[in-house]
């Protein structure tokens, strides 16, 4: 099986980079490419790394509170850049307040995204999320 | 005494430097008008018979040497993938390799791209894309589109390794002329430009330099090793570097302001010089060059004008606008004017001020400060060259300028442009032999000679001349 390449990274002017970076090392352990573009990233960059390095999916993080205004058209931008079918997912605290998760849920699914993740997520519902994703795509 | 001639065939003149090897001193120096359109050799004889007058005959040379920016300089088409991405990498390596940019392209190249670039004519065109293991679609289309269209230019792959060879294969079937090298991005915070240039460089030699009728003058030099801008840019990391049994000067700048570009090199990593600075952007190169075609001290001139405005040249030069227009329409309409008069000087001098000041400005990084919900964050783009120790000015305009040290002055960082990285407290030196070029090209056979001849022959200019 061919090794898939995920982009990762902290969208908007959210520079909390921790929990990203530990995603990232349980990615490459389980044998996945990462293209780690890191804290700070706008929008426009994750499309134009997954270009460049032919990325299977994006793993877009967001743990300031704002994740609702960075992710604003995500898959649009995607489908512009000629990367209709790349797996989108997005993890984090997404919204500020106490907002119920379904709800959350919903709305990111709407802009686009393949799943959300709400805070507390362990790497491995995300490992097996994307095994189950890719194995639906197998090429 | 042992001599070595250096050879600069330039688009106005063929400039030669006899240099004494030993003494590490200009013995010679002399130019004649380029006759590259016709035969070379005409001004190569005319400027070898000067020098011949000078040294009292021309004594045998231990090396013949020359580069070349004749005939257009080295022309050349970048096509990369993402235009912030791959196509950008594609343009730095080929500024580095000192070529002339005529075009850069991004993305899948459409059938009219195609044909502008078969009408640009370029001498080389460098095909890039996808970082390695990454997109390899792109490249392989684009290589198709180059192999079906009239270019009958020499093309260098680097782009994803894993495209490389069936691009290349197909630029070849086509009867092409394809010559694949290291992806110039194979991971996306990685450059690594220099065999993409030493592939560019070798083109250079082989090829180009007969294409443009250069070699018609091969009995009297050794080689014509590379084009100038790429030899001021090896002269420029020479100094910098230096040799294991030299001890460089550290990070430095050159700016060379010409009548049609104004021309800057820095050599330094460029990582930001405080704590806390979020780096952002492509990576930057090592050896970095940029050119800005729109000023130039005699060709582009009224572009850097308008660029600058009118009003700011003129209160620069202590003119009225009135004045300071007509002097812009004498040396636009009379590209090889030098300066007699006080106000000519005057006037030239707020030209080549605003050049570098401008030119290093684009060259240079950025500060700037992004307001988080953690606070204000520090993100740099570019190379932050604050810190850089040497400032070096070349060509005519600042070296034949009647204070130097005031021209180079105005590319310092500014308390009132604190975003600006530019370098904040060098020590200011002018080539005033004109010889960074002759010591990249020396640097290639007897470095140590070379590096001798290029840091003795700087000349310090302002308060730390004298110190």
């Amino acid at each position: 099986m061919r090794v898939r390449t995920l982009v990762t990274g902290v969208i908007g002017a959210d520079t909390h980079i921790v929990g990203n970076r530990i995603l990232g090392m349980a990615l490459e352990e389980a044998g996945y490419r990462v293209i780690a573009l890191g804290a700070l990233t706008p929008a426009a960059d994750f499309v134009k790394a997954a270009i460049e390095t032919a990325a299977d999916a994006i793993l877009v993080s967001s743990l300031y509170g704002q994740g609702e205004l960075d992710c604003r058209g995500f898959r649009d931008l995607c489908v512009e850049a000629g990367l209709d079918d790349i797996l989108l997912y997005v993890g984090g605290n997404l919204v500020v307040g106490k907002q119920p998760w379904p709800e959350v849920e919903r709305r990111f699914l709407e802009m686009g995204f393949d799943r959300a993740f709400p805070p507390g997520t362990r790497v491995e519902d995300a490992l097996a999320a994307l095994a189950a994703d890719f194995a639906g795509r197998a090429v | 005494m042992s001599l070595a001639l250096l050879i600069d065939f330039g688009s106005t003149y063929t400039k030669l430097r006899a240099l004494d090897l030993e003494a590490c001193t200009v013995a010679a120096t002399a130019q004649a008008p380029s006759t590259v359109t016709t035969d070379v050799n005409v001004g190569l004889d005319a400027a070898l018979s000067l020098l011949a007058r000078e040294l009292g005959g021309l004594p045998h040379f231990r090396h013949r040497l020359a580069s070349s920016s004749a005939a257009g300089g080295l022309r050349m088409v970048t096509v990369g993938l993402v235009r912030e991405l791959t196509a950008e990498a594609a343009r730095q390596a080929a500024l580095g390799a000192g070529a002339r940019l005529v075009g850069s392209f991004a993305y899948r190249l459409i059938a009219a791209d195609v044909a502008h670039i078969a009408e640009l004519s370029p001498d080389i065109l460098l095909l890039c894309g996808g970082t390695d293991g990454g997109n390899s679609e792109v490249i392989l289309r684009n290589a198709r589109a180059l192999a079906e269209s009239a270019l009958s230019c020499p093309i260098v792959v680097a782009g994803n390794r894993e495209a490389t060879d069936e691009a290349t294969a197909a630029l070849n079937a086509a009867g092409k002329m394809a010559l694949p090298t290291a992806n110039v991005m194979p991971a996306l915070d990685r450059l690594d430009i220099e065999p993409a240039r030493a592939a560019i460089r070798d083109i250079f030699m082989r090829r180009i330099v007969a294409a443009k009728g250069i070699d018609r003058a091969s009995a009297r030099l050794d080689h014509v090793l590379m084009p100038t801008p790429a030899a001021v840019l090896e002269g420029a990391r020479l100094l910098a570097d230096g040799l294991p049994s030299r001890r460089g000067h550290g990070p430095l700048a050159v700016v060379d302001p010409g009548g049609a570009t104004t021309d800057v090199h820095s050599i330094g990593v460029g990582e930001p010089s405080e704590a806390g600075v979020i780096k952002y952007g492509l990576p930057e190169p090592y050896a970095k060059r940029t050119v800005e075609g729109d000023l130039g001290m005699r060709y582009n001139a009224a572009t850097m004008v308008s660029a600058v405005g009118l009003d700011a040249i003129a209160a620069d030069a202590g003119l009225t606008a009135a004045a300071a227009q007509a002097e812009l329409d004498r040396v636009v309409s009379d590209v090889e004017a030098l300066p007699g008069r006080e106000t000519q000087f005057r006037f030239d001098e707020a030209l080549v001020r605003a050049a570098i000041k401008v030119a290093m400005t684009r060259h240079a990084g950025t500060r700037e400060t992004v307001y988080t919900t953690q606070g204000p964050v520090q993100v740099q783009r570019g190379k932050d060259l604050t810190g850089v120790g040497l400032v070096i000015g070349t060509g005519g305009a600042i070296v034949h300028a009647r204070d130097p040290a005031a021209i180079l002055e105005v590319l310092l960082a500014s308390a009132t442009e604190p975003g600006s990285l530019r370098p904040r407290a060098p020590k200011l030196a002018v080539d005033a032999h004109y010889l960074l070029y002759a010591a990249g090209l020396l640097a290639q056979v007897e470095p140590v000679a070379a590096f001798d001849l290029a840091s003795g022959n700087l000349q310090f200019v302002g308060n730390e001349a004298t110190s």
